[in-house]
């Protein structure tokens, strides 16, 4: 229960807490929710920086005209098609080397060490490296592997482009996925599993009825993270596809990017990001109550 | 040998080829930032050459190359100071003095970080051009401040939680003020906890790009900007390339391997432990 902590304690020089969280407080309000108001308010308004001159309010037309544009359908496609393939990717791997690296052997620290590296990789780096040494088709270490099996090179990028970002940015978000799963597993008691043995369990029923299971709340973490994560990349695309070839990997923050940067088409830009944020807080809801239940249940065990 | 030992012999072969795997990109960039130019396109690719510290000699003098890193450097750790400065009083007091409404200033805190940087981005660029701060490498490091403001409250929150309250009674028993209680008490215990926050938050600050890319151009950018510009670089200056990404990537690299831990924590927000 939170009884013992959800009344404020009454003790003597009681700080005001007014100036020490209001900093913080005013600062998140006026850098977060003010910015959104202003969003929604151009979402409503013609706005060119073309051409400055040429606004005013345009009720529902911004939105009108984002969503009778095809492109916009796409990049909602591409954005769904590439959070769930990462997820599926960076979730199945991860548990894999989670397993693996659960087990105790020589030189596991460094192992764990260089397995999760890609994850500090600043991500335009990660895309560069990806794009030109990997799959360049000419040069890249992709094309020679396939020249020396007697394949024809592939470009990658260009052929591929959506299965090509989904494999960058699996690379750079498995390490995300082991390392959550692996603390989710060191939580998992080894009496439980030696009994499970002892009882005659085989492997695979002791990962099905046992580690499974166990971290169910662990792997809905990973989940909806990474979901708030993916659905805002953005470095990986600038820098290694631009959103093509043609529109294959445009996704939604990509499109209101290029509305807004390209075209200088402020108000269609912010409709767009009125639907980027709708779709990230659906995922928003659920990893909040979440967390949330994880605070009481915290506090809980110390009140 | 017994079939277990055989099976654990074979799963241990299983996670070093992983980890092959995993880093082989990294490695690879970083052994093209040894090579010439030539030998970087080199087909079929080297493995054998005359390593050359040319390339990582010309990013490092390179004048423009030296200002991005002082950007970011700026950026992290001003961004990161800032951070913290208003973190660490806010932490502090929903720590150790909670009230009702402080599961709710907690949620709602992480809740800001859940917004997707685009649904904010064209009003900020908006301002950001009104006031003159486009390129403005302190407005950038403000911008971060705010960014990894509820990471740090978090990761700190944490902590704090766990530090007993009988310390900071005993001080209040002897007269300390709320700040001597904070700077004089609190501060000295938390060491490890405030370090962890702003590794966080460099790290996170040092690889972002999307603010960067559209906040700032040739005098603030950070490093994240200026690899970036390689990707439309004419012909193949992959040694280059590889020179100034390792360079740019290897503090963040070393900083993520040392705290691999209490990463895991403040990205989770605590959900994970």
């Amino acid at each position: 229960m939170t009884r013992a902590l959800a009344k404020p304690r009454s003790r003597p020089n009681q700080p005001s807490t007014l100036w020490l969280l209001g900093p913080a407080m005013l600062v998140l309000i006026v850098w977060t929710q003010i910015p959104f108001l202003l969003t929604i308010y151009h979402s409503f308004r013609r706005f060119d920086l073309l051409n400055p001159e040429r606004q005013g309010y345009v009720g529902i037309g911004n939105f009108v005209s984002l969503l009778t544009d095809t492109i916009f359908w796409t990049s909602i496609g591409n954005t769904l098609v590439l959070v769930g393939a990462v997820l599926v990717v960076t979730i199945v791997l991860g548990l894999f080397l989670a397993l693996l690296f659960y087990q105790d052997f020589p030189g596991r620290a460094l192992a764990r060490t260089l397995v999760i590296s890609p994850f500090f990789v600043m991500p335009v780096v990660s895309a560069l490296i990806w794009k030109n040494m990997l799959m360049h088709p000419v040069y890249g270490l992709f094309a020679w592997i396939a020249q020396s099996l007697g394949q024809k090179p592939v470009d990658w990028l260009a052929t591929y482009p959506m299965q090509s970002i989904v494999a960058m940015v699996s690379w750079q978000w498995t390490p995300f996925a082991l390392l959550l799963i692996l603390t989710g597993l060191q939580s998992l008691s080894k009496e439980q599993l030696e009994a499970a043995k002892m009882d005659g369990a085989s492997p695979w029923q002791e990962f099905r009825y046992i580690i499974v299971p166990h971290l169910a709340q662990t792997l809905s973490v990973v989940v909806m993270l990474e979901t708030i994560f993916l659905l805002t990349i953005f470095a990986e695309i600038y820098a290694s596809t631009s959103g093509g070839p043609g529109l294959a990997t445009t996704t939604l923050p990509y499109l209101i990017y290029l509305k807004a940067f390209a075209e200088y088409r402020i108000g269609v830009a912010a409709a767009g990001a009125v639907f980027a944020v709708i779709l990230a807080n659906i995922v928003a809801v659920f990893v909040l109550r979440l967390i949330g239940r994880n605070l009481q249940t915290a506090k809980g065990g110390m009140a | 040998m017994s079939e277990g030992k055989r099976v654990r012999w074979e799963l241990t072969l299983l996670a070093y080829l992983a980890a092959g795997v995993m880093f082989f990109p990294i490695f690879w960039m970083f052994l093209t930032g040894f090579k010439s130019e030539g030998d970087a396109i080199a087909i079929p690719p080297k493995l054998l050459f005359t390593p050359t510290l040319e390339s990582i000699r010309e990013a490092l003098t390179r004048s423009d190359y030296a200002r991005h890193f002082l950007n970011s450097i700026i950026s992290a750790l001003g961004s990161t100071a800032l951070a913290l400065l208003l973190a660490i009083p806010a932490a502090y007091s929903m720590a150790f003095y909670p009230t009702k409404r402080t599961n709710g200033t907690l949620l709602w805190m992480i809740s800001t970080k859940m917004m997707p940087p685009v649904g904010v981005i064209i009003p900020v660029y908006l301002i950001f051009r009104d006031l003159r701060w486009l390129d403005n490498i302190w407005a950038l490091t403000l911008m971060y401040a705010v960014m990894n403001l509820p990471v740090v409250v978090w990761t700190l929150y944490a902590y704090f939680r766990e530090i007993p309250h009988e310390i900071m009674e005993a001080a209040r028993v002897d007269g300390a003020g709320t700040s001597q209680e904070l700077m004089r008490v609190l501060l000295p215990v938390s060491g490890p906890a405030v370090a962890s926050a702003a590794l966080l938050s460099i790290i996170l600050a040092w690889n972002e790009a999307f603010w960067s890319l559209n906040l700032t151009s040739a005098q603030a950018s950070p490093l994240s900007v200026y690899v970036a510009s390689f990707k439309t670089a004419e012909g193949l200056f992959w040694a280059k390339m590889s020179a100034a990404s390792m360079i740019a990537i290897f503090p963040v690299m070393v900083m993520g391997w040392l705290a691999q831990r209490q990463l895991v924590r403040g990205l989770t927000f605590g959900a994970i432990k």
